[in-house]
């Protein structure tokens, strides 16, 4: 547990940083402090770029190996940017047994992407989540973080043409 | 503290006093995605509007366990003890139930039967509270005997009467593993005084089709704060740290609040209820690893490194966080823990079985009537769960298998429902307890796919430390999409097994050991589909299918 008092100034002047510093300072630049760092990194910028590994790994005294090999450890943490929206499928027992894998079938063809992956226009993302914990209402997904239950296909590619035109 | 707790617990009642009408709104996570925030703020909103703020009240509460049917909406009145429980609300029922519940009256074609078996079968003891009180309030808390487990221990009692009393118990780790909790908590605690200990509360659940832990941590958040403290008091530690699936944010949000609320009343923080004993709690936030519930690599996600589990012995008792003793336990173990010191371990030794005592809490779903949570006293027959707590499959279709502990478990055909549900039961059957995930499954839904499905869970999660997981279950996954696909042969089948068998004795952690367990239970039980998918063996397939 090796303290840096030291506050190293951010790559950019972007405001978020800030956000990100204060993290830091919260924990008082322990190493330990790697994975509550990210978070707020993936939570200010939607994902963790090369200038922010860099940024972290110099801040907190952790090699930059170990930063690379901890945001590609944990599925929540993306290293590309997220499209404008997101949309969730749950993939746990209950949604598997009741119809989530057509749901991400219906999606994948759809908008022709795999899970992980964000539409050429920058306009959707596709993810999977192991159970979202809401099982009473499987199917699930979750859209732009609202939690939607008892899905059908139908339903799913409503929700999802809703969006297309409320940007329009 | 004595004093203080008492005061707020007059003034909470007193505060119940002034109104005649209740309506409690399940804002637990599955009723909250179907928009029941909205039903407070229309409820609120028709209070108001109907002049009616004296008399009645509207208020956010925890799961109320139907979830199935939710948003649930419950309506008590001050001078009746019966609550009318309302099902599938939303905003637009608000102005007729507000009028109704004003009125003492109930609205008929909205009422979801409180006299079923779901209802009437459960023993509420970890769940007392979820439905009852607002979990964003430490008073409401503290007015149903919140932190009187905790006073009563560090004023009371000395931390090895404390883990006598959990020993009495005969609590276990509700994990899933069924370890004595009071004999891991004895070890921890004869670990060297001097030395820093640690306990941590293992909130990762990650079994897919478990909600139980995220449901008590959103609806009774103090709950796992004084669990977790007490043990701390018993153990000599002073550090405590939950925690908690990325994936989980209102948990998280509720576990912060309660942290602050606990601190100011001063039964958190710096000497806890008037005396010299210090605890401290803060969350950390788990980022997506199934295999960070293994407790040696949640070990290493707390401290900042990719979560990747180490050999054991040593344990976390001896050899923990930052290498200091630790005591790890999961949510619903905490949350077992006030009630026992509260009310004595023999009282809780007296509920359940021989070797398993107490309650267990079980998220009920799949093909099910009456999807939700549920908590019942261990040795309940599983058929007793499914067909009369659980309402049987929609349709009256007969159940086929009932999956229990998520990946590492397996799958319980029909004809074993009458197995009492106790730990070494469900282990005799190839199954575990596990967490707690019970997902009913009727004839629709194939064992081999099952068995698929639960390898590739395994294969994506394995961390890739070990070769025999990393490499073994995607073999395994391999050869089980082959069978599925009708391109496999008999030779694939016992090379399956083989693996199997290889990939329990040989992985270095839980999730590798326990990969193969839905293979082994379903070919155990319903080979026949393999077989059926064979593509070469005339003697055991006659019915050849077509590749």
């Amino acid at each position: 547990m090796l303290a840096n008092p030291k506050q190293l100034d951010p790559p950019t002047d972007d405001i978020r940083w800030r956000f990100v510093q204060a993290a830091m300072r919260r924990n008082g630049f322990r190493r330990s402090a790697l994975i509550e760092t990210l978070h707020a990194v993936q939570e200010a910028f939607g994902c963790l770029d090369e200038d922010a590994l860099r940024y972290v790994a110099t801040s907190l005294s952790v090699p930059l190996s170990q930063v690379y090999g901890v945001s590609t450890f944990y599925h929540l943490f993306s290293l590309k940017p997220a499209g404008r929206h997101t949309c969730v499928i749950c993939t746990g027992t209950a949604c598997y047994i009741k119809g989530g894998p057509q749901l991400l079938e219906t999606v994948r063809n759809a908008f022709d992407i795999k899970p992980g992956e964000t539409t050429a226009d920058g306009q959707l993302s596709l993810l999977t989540a192991r159970c979202v914990g809401a099982c009473g209402l499987a199917p699930v997904a979750v859209f732009d973080g609202e939690v939607l239950g008892n899905l059908t296909t139908e339903k799913t590619l409503e929700s999802l043409a809703n969006w297309s035109q409320n940007d329009a | 503290m004595h004093d203080q707790l008492a005061k707020i617990t007059a003034r909470e009642e007193a505060e119940a006093q002034k109104f005649d009408h209740t309506l409690k709104v399940c804002v637990a996570a599955s009723c909250l995605s179907s928009q029941s925030d909205q039903v407070v703020a229309a409820l609120k909103e028709q209070i108001e509007a109907q002049e009616l703020p004296a008399t009645c009240q509207a208020k956010g509460v925890g799961c109320l366990g139907l979830c199935s049917r939710g948003p649930l909406v419950a309506v008590s009145h001050r001078e009746q003890a019966a609550e009318t429980l309302y099902e599938q609300i939303t905003p637009d029922h608000a102005p007729s139930l507000v009028e109704a519940a004003a009125a003492g009256r109930i609205v008929a074609d909205l009422v979801c039967p409180t006299d079923t078996p779901f209802f009437q079968r459960q023993t509420k003891i970890v769940l007392e509270n979820s439905g009852a009180i607002d979990p964003e309030r430490i008073e409401e808390y503290v007015a149903a005997d919140g932190y009187q487990g905790l006073l009563k221990a560090v004023t009371e009692m000395a931390p090895a009467q404390v883990i006598d009393e959990i020993l009495r118990s005969g609590l276990r780790g509700r994990g899933g593993g069924g370890y004595p909790t009071g004999l891991k908590w004895t070890t921890v605690a004869k670990a060297d005084a001097n030395q820093t200990k640690y306990v941590i509360c293992n909130a990762d659940e990650g079994d897919p089709g478990a909600f139980m832990d995220r449901s008590v941590l959103e609806s009774d958040p103090h709950r796992i704060l004084e669990g977790m403290t007490i043990a701390g008091y018993a153990i000599g530690a002073s550090k405590g740290y939950i925690y908690v699936r990325g994936e989980y944010p209102l948990a998280v949000e509720r576990l912060k609040k309660a942290i602050n609320q606990a601190r100011r009343l001063g039964v958190l923080g710096s000497g806890i209820c008037g005396t010299t004993f210090n605890f401290q709690i803060e969350i950390r936030l788990g980022a997506g690893a199934f295999v960070c519930g293994e407790e040696t690599a949640l070990i290493a996600s707390i401290e900042g490194k990719r979560g990747t589990p180490r050999p054991r012995p040593p344990y976390p008792a001896e050899l923990g966080l930052w290498g200091e003793p630790t005591l790890i336990n999961n949510v619903e173990t905490f949350a077992n823990v006030p009630p026992i010191i509260r009310r004595g371990g023999d009282w809780y030794a007296a509920i359940g079985t021989d070797k398993s005592r107490g309650t267990k809490v079980f998220a009920l779903a799949g093909t099910i009537a009456n999807t939700g949570l549920i908590e019942v006293p261990m040795g309940i027959p599983l058929r007793e769960i499914i067909d009369e707590i659980g309402g049987g499959i929609p349709g009256g279709r007969p159940v086929k298998a009932v999956q229990t502990g998520g990946p590492s478990g397996g799958c319980i055909p029909a004809a074993y429902l009458d197995t009492p549900v106790d730990y070494e039961s469900l282990v005799n059957l190839g199954s575990i307890m596990g967490s707690g995930g019970m997902i009913v499954m009727d004839e629709s839904t194939n064992m081999v796919d099952v068995a698929r499905y639960f390898m590739e869970f395994c294969m994506t999660e394995s961390c890739g430390k070990c070769v025999p997981c990393r490499v073994g279950t995607v073999q395994m996954y391999h050869l089980l999409d082959k069978i599925h696909r009708g391109k496999a042969t008999r030779k694939d089948l016992v090379l399956l097994e083989k693996l199997c068998q290889m990939v329990r004795e040989t992985s270095l952690c839980g999730l590798g050991q326990t990969a193969p367990n839905p293979v082994n239970s379903t070919l155990r039980y319903f080979r026949q589909e393999y077989l059926d998918l064979l593509t070469d063996d005339p003697v055991e397939n006659p019915s050849e299918v077509p590749a």
